[in-house]
């Protein structure tokens, strides 16, 4: 995986942090979770976050680590990756959730029965800084 | 416009593949040159509605696109007893064959996208001299596996949900919001377990490398188009594929995924009309065919 500057973590990290707020924003969203109950650890691979997740609303996110929480599965992917795939036009293989996986820029771990079962909220949960943030690529 | 009906004619045909008869749906528009159209896997021919009504390629085609047994309205065939839909190379290159033999269409080009555009590879292959020309989208002779197909086809996932969760990923950020909900709506409508079944073909049974040095473009012309944004069949898979097949043209298509012809149709004739061109110029003396937009 490729490395990458202070401050494009740094972009990455506060996009993550606000992705509760603006997934409030998002009704269409949160209808479409639901039915989903999932605790996971999503974000950047270094400084990932614990996301905890009850009828499609993110009810907490904290930054991991913290002693001993538990996670489902894991979505995390390197700094430049999130900063592509936030492009409002993303280039090609940068645009996908799976296509950063394929690349070797993310990992997928853990159980993934959830991640699997709610692709398309997850797939647009994590894209809600493409809309809302600018982050540096 | 209220009332306005489309030039394309749905119809049923009797065809007998593996020895049963099965009840093949297709729909047709034009006059000319046959050319048959496959879709993707887990999808079905509605993909090809916008090439079927572009009235430039209809006066030198009859552009036939037909749904896979198990796919769209070609149910599955009547002695299916429930077992497990599995797609091979060789059942999917007898299905083609015999409907266009049923069809009685001469020296047919195919145009076959993703699944279609891998056994187009094997028509190259096995009976080039049966086509007019052969096209390729999204075609490779093998591409690396992005996903594990069992998630497809589970009771405790939403099938169609998934489906469509999958492979809206391979769609071009840049394609119309409207054609993007189409093309995965079809995903979203197939059977339980088809879309898995025709990935038996294209992951386990379909494997080309090696094969398709073999194919010899001087007995029917190839013509291979694969969209940027496609990572499942990538740019460079197709590349490679033709890189052993002197002869083969590419063509690396800007601003396109996976589903050419239906999540940007405008975009997609920009590429596929000039090949198309080509092919009714090499087939004609008048000079008027194939001079397209």
């Amino acid at each position: 995986m490729s490395s990458a500057p202070d401050a494009v973590d740094a972009a990455v990290i506060e996009a993550f942090s606000r992705i509760p707020v603006w997934l409030e924003r998002s009704e269409a969203l949160v209808a479409r979770g639901r039915y989903l109950d999932c605790d996971c650890l999503l974000g950047p691979v270094e400084q990932p976050f614990h996301v905890a997740i009850r009828s499609g609303r993110i009810v907490d996110l904290t930054p991991a680590p913290v002693l001993m929480r538990s996670w489902r599965f894991s979505y995390r992917a390197t700094s430049p990756a999130w900063a592509h795939y936030w492009q409002p036009m993303p280039r090609p293989g940068w645009h996908d959730l799976l296509a950063l996986t394929k690349r070797g820029e993310a990992v997928l771990e853990g159980d993934l029965h959830s991640f699997m079962a709610n692709l398309q909220y997850f797939k647009d949960l994590l894209a809600l800084p493409r809309q809302y943030a600018r982050a540096a690529a | 416009m209220s009332g306005y009906i489309e030039p394309i004619i749905g119809r049923y045909i009797h065809v007998e593949i593996g020895g049963e008869t099965h009840r093949i749906y297709f729909e047709e528009n034009g006059k000319g040159i046959p050319l048959v159209c496959l879709h993707t896997a887990g999808s079905d021919n509605r993909q090809w509605r916008h090439l079927l009504t572009d009235e430039e390629f209809a006066r030198d085609y009859r552009i036939i696109a037909f749904d896979m047994p198990f796919h769209g309205k070609s149910n599955p065939p009547a002695g299916w007893s429930g077992e497990e839909y599995q797609l091979t190379t060789a059942r999917y290159t007898e299905t083609i064959r015999a409907f266009c033999r049923a069809l009685k269409l001469e020296k047919p080009v195919v145009m076959g996208c993703s699944i279609g555009g891998r056994i187009v590879l094997n028509l190259a292959i096995d009976h080039a001299a049966e086509f007019r020309a052969l096209i390729g989208l999204e075609a490779a002779d093998f591409q690396a596996p992005w996903y594990d197909t069992a998630w497809l086809n589970r009771p405790d996932v939403h099938g169609g949900e998934v489906c469509a969760a999958l492979v809206s990923g391979l769609i071009a950020p840049q394609s119309p919001d409207a054609a993007r909900r189409e093309t995965l709506w079809a995903y979203k409508q197939g059977g339980p377990g088809v879309f898995k079944g025709d990935l038996y073909f294209y992951r386990v049974d379909g494997d080309l490398r090696g094969r398709v040095a073999g194919i010899d473009t001087k007995v029917c012309p190839l013509y291979l188009l694969t969209g940027e944004y496609d990572f499942s069949c990538m740019p460079e898979d197709t590349r490679r594929t033709a890189a052993s097949i002197p002869g083969a043209s590419v063509t690396i298509m800007e601003e396109v995924g996976h589903f050419p012809m239906s999540e940007n149709p405008a975009q997609f004739r920009r590429y596929i009309a000039p090949v198309l061109g080509e092919i009714a110029r090499a087939s004609s003396l008048s000079t008027k065919q194939g001079a397209y937009a």
